[in-house]
């Protein structure tokens, strides 16, 4: 499934990350994923949230830079072998993954995880006739 | 100690205001006919030629200033034609556009003998070994130094900036005796030395120093990391070079060659000049000077002048090290910095990805300068892809070394972080302790 993903831009300063999740806490923005990537000298915080347009826009009002990007959630099986399965297919179709982290599952027997890949749609087709583009919105945004 | 020019050097202060107006009542009448900047400022004024008989009227004459080097670049206000110019040099501007001056051959031979009557006064002969370790090429540094150690008739070593390996090794293999270069770098090399345990193998004995502004304590650090003497020169290509002022074995300020240039100290607000003594801003005009001639120039370097006798004889007014600047131009590892060419880099980046707000913070750590530049985060710029980030990092650093010659350490802030005034807004943190 595509999703839709929060990423902000994290100034190397002490605390800056703690504002970032004390903002989104006092807007009741529920969290199911965040990687932070970072650099010698700032970091990108990326999360999947409950409503992404909103935390967007309160971050924004607190003087927070970011910005909402499609990626991918793919349910891999949780076994040896669900990762490879996936990244196989993959990479038989050239899409290249930028970066990855991992999201709560809710579902017993399944590891979701969020891809972000230059061509969005197309690796979703690619995943969504598979056993691993078993991803319901609920999953993520808990409507 | 000797001199170079004895009769020059000492001539007493009713003989140079002499000389002094016959060759500035030249230098005006010659730069009217031939450049044409001048001439129309003159013409504003009201002003001609003969209106100007000698010193007593220099503070009639207009200003010059370092913008009229852009306006008139690449040749525009030179007053020989190109076959008599000899040689160009260049350093950074305003607005990244390099400013360019041109020699003659008597200009190259005056530029020698002023720096030649430093070395002479400092106790350096044709028996003395002189490494130059000013970058050589556009910048006046390196050449400057060379022909000035020519003058002399001394050895010269022409190593350059850079590679202090090799800087040590040909100091204790050739034998140098004095060093010419940035006073870090002076320093720099002194730490190498200290480090290498290599000290009682030096011949060295003095120094001459310049291009970027130092205190007495680096002073003080160099000449006990090298075992010398460390002396302080003033120059600018816009007049010369280094050798404009010179310290002599006294070290109680610069020596201003009178006999080529007249030192004025004004209010760089009201522009009036200030009695002698006085702080303020100072101003020359060159008054031998053929190729690249200027009148009344402003420097923005503060400064006193002192005319009192010194005590090696020489009659020329001494200058205090400037203390300061009058506009916000900062000198970082020897090199012209202006604010305002960071905002053009930053302007004249992804179309407006980038906000002109930056921050610049200029420090001295371990004798180097350091220069970091915080930049605003936009949303046009910000990705959730680091590398993306990464690359636009790289390209202002890029953009900015290539700008200004520096290297800079780019720092991506918060938006709106950096501190908006009304008006002038205070981008710039000198945290060096320089005066």
């Amino acid at each position: 499934m595509i999703v839709n993903q929060l990423s902000a831009f994290v100034e190397n300063k002490a605390g800056r990350l703690a504002e970032i999740a004390e903002t989104l806490a006092a807007n009741n923005v529920d969290l199911s994923a965040v990687s932070l990537a970072d650099s010698a000298d700032y970091g990108v915080i990326r999360m999947l949230v409950n409503d992404p347009e909103k935390a967007a826009k309160v971050l924004k009002e607190s003087g927070v830079i970011c910005k909402i990007t499609k990626v991918l959630a793919v349910a891999m099986e949780d076994a040896p072998g669900g990762f490879a399965r996936v990244l196989h297919l993959l990479k038989n179709q050239s899409h290249e993954i930028k970066y990855m982290y991992a999201c709560i599952s809710r579902h017993e027997g399944k590891a979701l995880m969020v891809f972000s890949v230059e061509d969005v749609e197309a690796a979703e087709a690619l995943i969504a006739g598979t056993s691993a583009g078993d991803v319901h919105p609920a999953d993520i945004y808990r409507i | 100690m000797a001199m170079l020019q004895e009769r020059e050097e000492t001539l007493s202060r009713e003989e140079l205001e002499k000389l002094q107006s016959e060759r500035l009542v030249w230098q005006v009448k010659r730069m009217y006919e031939r450049v044409e900047c001048f001439r129309n400022r003159m013409d504003e004024a009201g002003l001609t030629p003969d209106d100007i008989h000698g010193i007593e009227d220099l503070s009639k004459l207009p200003f010059s200033y370092k913008k009229d080097l852009r306006d008139y670049y690449p040749y525009g206000l030179f007053a020989e034609p190109l076959k008599n110019i000899r040689r160009i040099h260049a350093s950074s501007g305003t607005t990244g556009k390099r400013i360019v001056v041109g020699y003659t051959d008597n200009d190259l031979a005056i530029w020698a003998d002023c720096f030649a009557r430093m070395l002479t006064a400092i106790g350096a002969t044709d028996e003395d070994i002189v490494q130059v370790s000013y970058g050589y090429g556009l910048f006046t540094g390196g050449l400057g130094a060379h022909d000035g150690a020519g003058r002399i008739g001394a050895t010269v070593v022409p190593m350059s900036s850079g590679n202090t390996p090799l800087q040590i090794q040909n100091m204790v293999d050739f034998g140098s005796t004095v060093l010419c270069c940035t006073p870090s770098y002076a320093l720099y090399i002194g730490e190498e030395i200290e480090r290498a345990g290599l000290k009682d193998q030096l011949k060295l004995k003095a120094g001459i120093f310049g291009a970027e502004p130092w205190t007495e304590e680096m002073r003080h650090e160099i000449e006990a990391k090298l075992g010398i003497k460390a002396y302080d020169i003033y120059g600018l290509s816009e007049i010369l070079g280094p050798g404009v002022g010179c310290e002599c074995e006294y070290q109680e300020g610069m020596h201003i060659w009178e006999d080529h240039f007249i030192p004025e100290i004004i209010d760089p607000d009201t522009c009036e000049v200030l009695p002698k003594g006085a702080t303020g801003e100072l101003v020359l005009t060159t008054i031998t000077k053929e190729g690249f001639p200027t009148i009344r120039y402003r420097t923005r370097d503060i400064c006193s002048l002192d005319y009192t006798p010194c005590k090696c004889g020489r009659t020329h007014v001494r200058m205090k090290k400037p203390t300061g600047r009058s506009d916000d131009m900062l000198i970082i590892r020897g090199v012209n910095v202006f604010p305002s060419q960071v905002e053009e880099v930053l302007l004249s980046i992804g179309g407006g990805e980038i906000t002109p707000n930056y921050f610049i913070t200029v420090d001295r750590v371990d004798n180097n300068d350091t220069f970091d530049l915080d930049v605003e985060m936009s949303e046009a710029f910000f990705s959730d892809d680091v590398k993306s980030i990464a690359t636009i990092e790289k390209q202002i650093a890029e953009k900015l070394r290539s700008a200004l010659g520096l290297g800079v350490k780019v720092h991506l802030v918060n938006p709106k972080t950096i501190a908006r005034s009304e008006g002038k807004a205070k981008r710039v943190l000198d945290k060096r302790k320089l005066s």
